[in-house]
């Protein structure tokens, strides 16, 4: 058997000693990790963990992983939300298919979940937005999916809206840029998928009664047109009224969830020309400067959300103590005086519903919410109380993210066995 | 259903390079295409363009006497079948046929009435209530080709399909995809590289090399009377034998002895120095197991036996031969161009199960030299075709089509006259 897998990629070492000569279908369910809420996949799909992280595991015929791996490589590089790639399995014996292995997207929700869960999206329109936003971001860095569909994209919560992952680049084919015919026929397909997902979920009484799987489908091929419109559109305009359009066109263009890469203004006497190049990657400013300030990698609205925090409690710090104080000594304060001690007050039992940065946006909207209702500021500790039993414990069981599940099964194999999990 | 015209297509991309290059083809009504040819020939661009995903950077897309080059996909109204193979696990297998049409908003009744004449086609009829969890490899396969079949496209359109399965489901979706269009008898256009398959599908073949059209047959003509070297090396398996040959008078000098050549043969020949011979590895046999009455018609050669490959119903005997240099380069260019790992300057000569001929030993062989080509080992060009039998061929391919696809939709319809 041969294994390629890129650096770094030291994870992969503890996976070595799994089974990979037999089926997958057929490894010993001690190995294996039982993630609810999965998609449709005409492969046998499996996970796995590995020292505190969880891996998907597909069967497929080589050729094919050789590909998607590539790929999915490239996206990552990139920048394009997609899931992580780790390696590959190849030469297996009897002649049976390769197996790609991927990081899987912690705090990720299927379309299954986000349709027909307790917290079901009550806009269904915002699924296929997100949806749409990343067909196009994979579009303009020239990706044709051929497989665009709500089974092989993950969704993940970033302050209270959705941002979408591509899942399964198995079809995925990459080119300098798009014709119009590919994009085009890429959006029929995807419509098409959508619509009968979404039909399927009907069938097995999954879907509100109050959504119409033909009526949310044929809101993608439109939404898709005026999304990609309004991102690569020429605008010409007067040249006394340029410096404001500009502005608005590259506010326009953020709004959307889209970063500019280069602006090209061309002036004659008749006005002013403007054509904007989108950058494909996530947008990405707000999360390199919160990392930056904290060390925590979360989502870019969600960094908004939190270096407003930090902001604020910088301006309060500095207030209390009647001097400046430097933006990274602020950044190291919030995080231990105030970030760490919400999110550490999650009970074991509700960890890994939410990603922690998501719970801690849910307590400030949380905290405004109560204190609109009393006329008063509640302050943070009545509000985290508050959330805690009111919103995260009835947020259901089965979001809890794999790893956090796989860390709780090792604690209960250790304490049943007295095994550490490295044995 | 339409017919497919193409009229000196051509795709250049942006560097210039042209991947189709002057393709004009047309594909009748009704008629099974296939474009195969080894990758970077230009079939999958040329699908494409049919299908609306590739720009045409010029010439004429014309699909039931409409030029559609400038139509979006979606217009052109043609299925690339097995586009989706997802099964949708709470929707039945009617639904999962239907489901297209659902989303066309097509009336009751008319649904029900194209996923009945789908699953007729199909043998699907008893699943069309179940849920899809429990079909087989190839049922699943079914259905997403009854997706295909409820759209009543124009034509259906085939990127590879088989390329990824297993060999088990390759011969049996094989089967399953020639019964399925001789029964619509629909427009079919199916791109592979694999030469099996083309020639076990298609009514004709169109083979292409570095996106030029090299010759447009039924695979018997192909086969028999192939216009180039390119053509007859890639139509076959084990490959045709290519022997550097001489001419003298009405025969050739091969590493095999004399071929003798008949008159008209000859006369193409005359005049040449270094030549090609093509041989196919069943125009070889082991001389001891050859009728007296046979023998008169070829030559008999004794040459040192390098591999035996006893196959139980086949044997072949691989043979090596010396080559000169300039004709040695030719065919590793071949070779390399067929993405053939086959060593050109060893022949594969088939001979019967039965033969006791052993590897190591010298034998003595008889070669059939009816049928034999020569080729311009510098144009590749095949000098000695007959162009009148090569059409022969083609036509009776045609007629036997005709007749199948009569027979296979009159006995859909004594299926439907007994269902009624």
């Amino acid at each position: 058997m041969r294994y390629l897998f890129r650096p770094p990629a030291a994870e992969a070492a503890g996976l070595l000693s799994l089974p990979w000569h037999q089926p997958l279908a057929e490894w010993d369910d001690a190995l294996v990790l039982e993630v609810p809420q999965r998609g449709i996949s005409r492969h046998v799909v499996r996970f796995t963990a590995c020292d505190g992280r969880v891996f998907a595991l597909k069967e497929i015929a080589e050729p094919l992983a050789r590909h998607e791996y590539a790929l999915l490589g490239e996206f990552e590089a990139e920048g394009l939300p997609s899931v992580s790639v780790l390696g590959i399995c190849v030469d297996r014996p009897d002649d049976q298919e390769a197996i790609l292995v991927t990081r899987y997207l912690e705090y990720s929700m299927s379309y299954r979940y986000l349709f027909s869960g307790p917290r079901a999206e009550h806009e269904p329109e915002r699924l296929i937005d997100t949806l749409v936003q990343l067909l196009v971001r994979l579009h303009l860095a020239g990706v044709y999916w051929g497989d665009c569909s709500l089974s092989n994209t993950l969704f993940r919560l970033d302050a209270g809206s959705y941002t979408a992952y591509m899942v399964d680049a198995e079809t995925a084919e990459r080119y300098p840029t798009l014709s119009a015919g590919k994009r085009a026929y890429d959006v029929d397909l995807a419509r098409e998928r959508v619509g009968a997902e979404l039909m399927d979920l009907q069938a097995g009484e999954l879907l509100p009664e109050d959504i119409d799987p033909i009526q949310i489908a044929d809101c993608l091929p439109v939404r898709y047109e005026a999304l990609w419109d309004e991102i690569n559109r020429e605008e010409v305009f007067r040249a006394d009224e340029q410096a404001l359009r500009v502005a608005e066109r590259l506010q326009r263009i953020n709004d959307l969830g889209f970063d500019v890469g280069e602006i090209e203004l061309v002036t004659s006497p008749e006005g002013a020309r403007l054509r904007v190049d989108t950058r494909v990657g996530e947008p990405g400013q707000n999360r390199r400067e919160f990392a930056r300030l904290t060390g925590l990698e979360v989502q870019e609205k969600q960094a908004r959300r939190l270096l407003n925090d930090v902001h604020s409690y910088r301006a309060y710090l500095e207030t209390r103590g009647g001097g400046s104080v430097p933006e990274l000594e602020a950044g190291r304060r919030w995080l231990t005086e105030v970030y760490l001690p919400v999110v550490s007050a999650v009970p074991e039992e509700l960890a890994g519903r939410l990603a922690p940065a998501e719970i801690y946006h849910e307590v400030l909207e949380h905290r405004w919410f109560l204190s609109e209702r009393s006329g008063f500021d509640v302050g943070t500790w009545a509000a985290v109380r508050s959330y805690l039993q009111q919103v995260l414990a009835a947020t259901p069981s089965e979001l809890t993210t794999p790893s956090v599940i796989a860390d709780r099964n090792g604690s209960v194999d250790r304490l049943v066995t007295g095994r550490s999990r490295s044995d | 259903m339409a017919s497919i015209e193409m009229r000196n297509i051509v795709k250049q991309y942006g560097d210039g390079f042209p991947a189709v290059n002057d393709v004009s083809l047309d594909i009748a009504d009704g008629e099974f295409m296939i474009l195969v040819g080894p990758s970077g020939c230009g079939k999958s661009t040329l699908l494409r363009m049919i299908v609306g995903l590739e720009d045409i950077s010029s010439g004429d897309m014309v699909i039931g006497g409409k030029r559609v080059n400038d139509l979006a996909p979606r217009e052109r109204n043609l299925s690339m079948v097995f586009q989706n193979y997802a099964l949708y696990p709470h929707l039945t297998v009617f639904e999962n046929i239907a489901f297209p049409l659902r989303l066309s908003k097509t009336d009751d009744a008319e649904v029900r009435r194209r996923v009945t004449e789908a699953a007729d086609v199909l043998e699907l009829h008893e699943h069309l209530e179940r849920k899809p969890a429990n079909l087989s490899g190839g049922q699943r396969q079914r259905v997403a080709m009854g997706r295909a079949i409820v759209r009543h496209a124009e034509a259906f359109l085939f990127d590879e399909p088989l390329s990824n399965l297993d060999a088990k489901l390759r011969g049996q979706m094989r089967t399953e995809i020639s019964r399925l269009q001789r029964r619509l008898g629909i427009t079919t256009v199916y791109v592979t590289h694999d030469q099996t398959e083309a020639m076990t599908l298609g009514d004709r073949v169109c083979v292409l090399r570095k996106g030029k059209i090299q010759q447009v047959a039924s695979p018997r003509e192909l086969y028999e009377q192939p216009v180039n070297l390119f053509v007859a090396g890639f139509i076959g398996s084990p490959p045709m034998n290519f022997l550097p040959a001489r001419p003298e008078g009405n025969r050739l000098t091969t590493p095999f002895g004399p071929v003798e050549l008949d008159q008209k043969r000859a006369a193409a020949v005359a005049g040449r120095d270094l030549l090609l011979v093509g041989i196919r590895p069943e125009y070889f046999e082991d001389a001891s197991l050859v009728d007296e009455a046979k023998r008169p018609l070829g030559t008999l050669f004794r040459a040192r036996v390098d591999v035996t490959e006893w196959l139980g119903d086949q044997q072949y005997a691989y043979i090596p031969y010396e080559a000169p240099a300039e004709i040695t380069s030719q065919l590793r260019d071949l070779s390399r161009e067929l993405d053939s790992e086959e060593l050109r300057t060893q022949a594969i000569v088939s001979i019967d199960s039965t033969s006791r001929i052993r590897e190591g030993r010298e034998a003595e062989f008889w070669l059939d030299t009816r049928k034999v080509h020569v080729f311009d080992p510098t144009t590749g060009e095949n000098l000695t075709r007959d162009a009148e039998a090569g059409a022969r061929l083609t036509q009776m391919a045609e007629e036997d089509r005709a007749e199948q696809v009569q027979e296979a939709q009159a006995g859909m319809q004594g299926r439907h006259a007994g269902a009624a």
